[in-house]
């Protein structure tokens, strides 16, 4: 492996940037890291060899004609939901399997201006429904850190394609953890933003009232420097919020002095063994040690999380997922008559747990049910939205568990709701619409695995909340106590 | 809240997704299981509370009323599963076949 690949992003950004090495020379190394381990880790759905190239010469064009880039030459992972023009683009699903994106997402778009290289486009767990990658209908991707285990989901490829040198930033999105559970499974920073700072426009829709894309990284400085790239309003979507950014990358603390840390009474970690619970609240400690004044506040609702999730987010999936209907684009399976050929191409296109989603949340929605379900969980995503401004009248951010386990091997999950239970510390976080990140914070289990910190702040305190897992990080340095097992 | 047993067939044909025996038997079963872990909501005493649709303000999204750029329509036709010239085919909806 060629060093500069291992380097972070920022130091590739900067070098790039003072042409002591060039975006083609980093392209190339991360191309041949991707050749080299890739058929063993899947981590791409897509290889982009050639656009990658393309990329990296004119980035190295704009440097030389005195641009300044704040992500010259990086290599950029795009989980597959997103899109790229011309590239295919499938939600690692059948019924996409052959797409190609007609134009780019603007998320995507960004951080391309912003010098970034496209290497490849990522695995994920189908429409991003999922918490592992194994529901992907295209390719099984693998844990860098043990072969044998999932590496998180839905944005899986994307983390393990961080963790193991295929890309410096990976960019994922997150409905109910998809970004902080497979940051915490790689040994990588997973930062989910506020509901609507990133332009969704160009990805690909699962639940539209909590889908939000945001980056994962080797450190939080990468985050805040992906995250300054990409946030931001963008007229093409019309829940992007219309607000001034503050740069997040620019004001990184070392220390947490005057910080206070509520930690959630309700996340009782005892419940998940004495080693996971033993480990969680050193972290906390870790937290006091920089200064954080840690106070108890409480979520009266934490428990009501998954139920109110698993109405919203099917009930919005089941209505976003009625475009694939085999018309315009796609998968198409004829029928004897128009209705046939719906049901049929659905029934081809679509996998398990997506059907089982439009499923659910089509009985969610139906005449009869829509008050007693839908309703009721929308009115319980009210008092999550409350009890956390409650909670946060006490304290600037919340510490708290970003999984109930390291990394777990394939098909040990095999009933639906003990994979839900997955996404248990990170879902709450979601109804309320808060910024929330995973970042390395320690290993357990045996073999010794990857475990993630979870940090969430009130809406918009994105900079404060990166700038606190960075003073965390630069003290604790976890995830350099482990290398990738490729 | 509802408690009866799902009648799985008939939530397939409003989603447009043929089952077969097997998927019907199994997502019926599925779906029962989680419905009953969903149903805790019950418990939460909302009738004073509004629902959420979205947590972050939003307000009503409008612009002018003016064409700007769109895709190339024979971009876009080019991935359509059946074209006829400039259109989308599909099978007959409309009267006897």
């Amino acid at each position: 492996m060629n060093d500069v690949i291992k380097r972070s992003a920022a130091e590739i950004a900067r070098g790039v940037s003072a042409k002591n090495v060039s975006a083609l020379e980093v392209t190339e190394a991360a191309l041949a890291r991707v050749d080299e381990v890739d058929d063993r880790l899947g981590c791409y759905l897509t290889r982009l060899h050639d656009l990658a190239r393309h990329y990296a010469r004119r980035v190295d064009e704009r440097v030389a004609a005195g641009e300044t880039l704040p992500l010259a030459g990086v290599p950029v992972a795009i989980k597959d939901n997103m899109c790229l023009l011309g590239t295919r683009t499938t939600a690692a699903s059948k019924i996409l399997e052959h797409w190609i994106a007609p134009y780019t997402a603007t998320a995507v778009q960004r951080v391309l201006d912003a010098g970034a290289v496209p290497i490849g486009k990522a695995n994920l767990d189908e429409f991003a429904m999922g918490s592992s990658c194994e529901n992907s209908a295209l390719g099984v991707t693998r844990n860098p850190f043990d072969l044998k285990r999932v590496p998180g989901g839905s944005s899986g490829g994307s983390a393990a394609a961080v963790a193991s040198f295929e890309a410096a930033i990976g960019l994922g999105s997150d409905t109910g953890g998809s970004i902080r559970e497979p940051g915490a499974f790689c040994n990588v920073v997973g930062f989910k933003p506020t509901y609507g700072r990133v332009s969704r426009y160009g990805l690909i829709a699962f639940a539209s009232s909590l889908d939000q894309i945001g980056p994962l990284t080797r450190t939080v400085e990468d985050a805040a420097l992906a995250y300054d790239a990409m946030a931001g309003h963008d007229p093409m979507d019309s829940t992007s919020i219309d607000r001034d950014v503050e740069p997040a990358a620019s004001g990184l603390r070392e220390d947490l002095k005057g910080v206070r840390v509520g930690i959630v009474k309700e996340f009782i970690t005892a419940k998940l063994g004495p080693e996971i619970d033993a480990l969680y609240k050193r972290a906390y400690e870790e937290l006091a040690g920089l200064g954080a004044e840690l106070v108890e506040v409480s979520l009266p609702t934490a428990d009501y999380g998954l139920a109110t999730y698993y109405l919203i987010a099917p009930a919005e999936c089941s209505s976003n997922l009625a475009r694939f209907d085999g018309v315009r684009y796609g998968l198409r399976v004829d029928g004897a008559d128009v209705g046939q050929m719906y049901e049929q191409t659905r029934a081809a296109g679509f996998g398990p747990e997506v059907k089982r989603r439009i499923l659910i949340g089509t009985y969610a929605l139906s005449s009869g049910y829509y008050d007693a379900y839908y309703v009721k969980a929308q009115k319980a995503r009210t008092m999550f939205a409350q009890d956390f401004r409650k909670a946060f009248e006490r304290c600037d951010l919340i510490a708290a568990p970003a999984a109930s386990s390291p990394a777990f091997e394939f098909d040990s999950k095999s009933d639906p709701y003990s994979m839900y239970m997955m996404d248990y510390y990170t879902i709450p976080m979601s109804l309320a619409g808060l910024p929330a990140l995973s970042v390395p914070c320690g290993y357990a289990g045996t073999p010794a695995l990857p475990m993630g910190l979870q940090l969430a702040a009130p809406l918009f305190e994105e900079a404060k909340l990166l700038s606190a897992a960075h003073a965390y990080e630069r003290a604790t340095a976890y995830a350099a106590k482990a290398a990738p097992a490729v | 809240m509802a408690s009866e047993k799902i009648d799985v067939r008939y939530v397939a044909k409003l989603a447009r997704i043929a089952l077969s025996e097997d998927e019907a038997e199994r997502f019926g079963e599925q779906l029962g299981d989680l419905l009953e872990h969903v149903n805790v909501l019950s418990e939460l005493e909302t009738s004073a509370v509004p629902a959420t649709a979205q947590v972050v303000e939003s307000k009503n999204v409008e612009r002018a009323d003016e064409a700007g750029a769109c895709l190339d329509r024979e971009t876009v036709l080019s991935m359509a599963p059946q074209r006829q010239g400039a259109f989308f085919r599909v099978p007959r909806i409309i009267g006897e076949p």
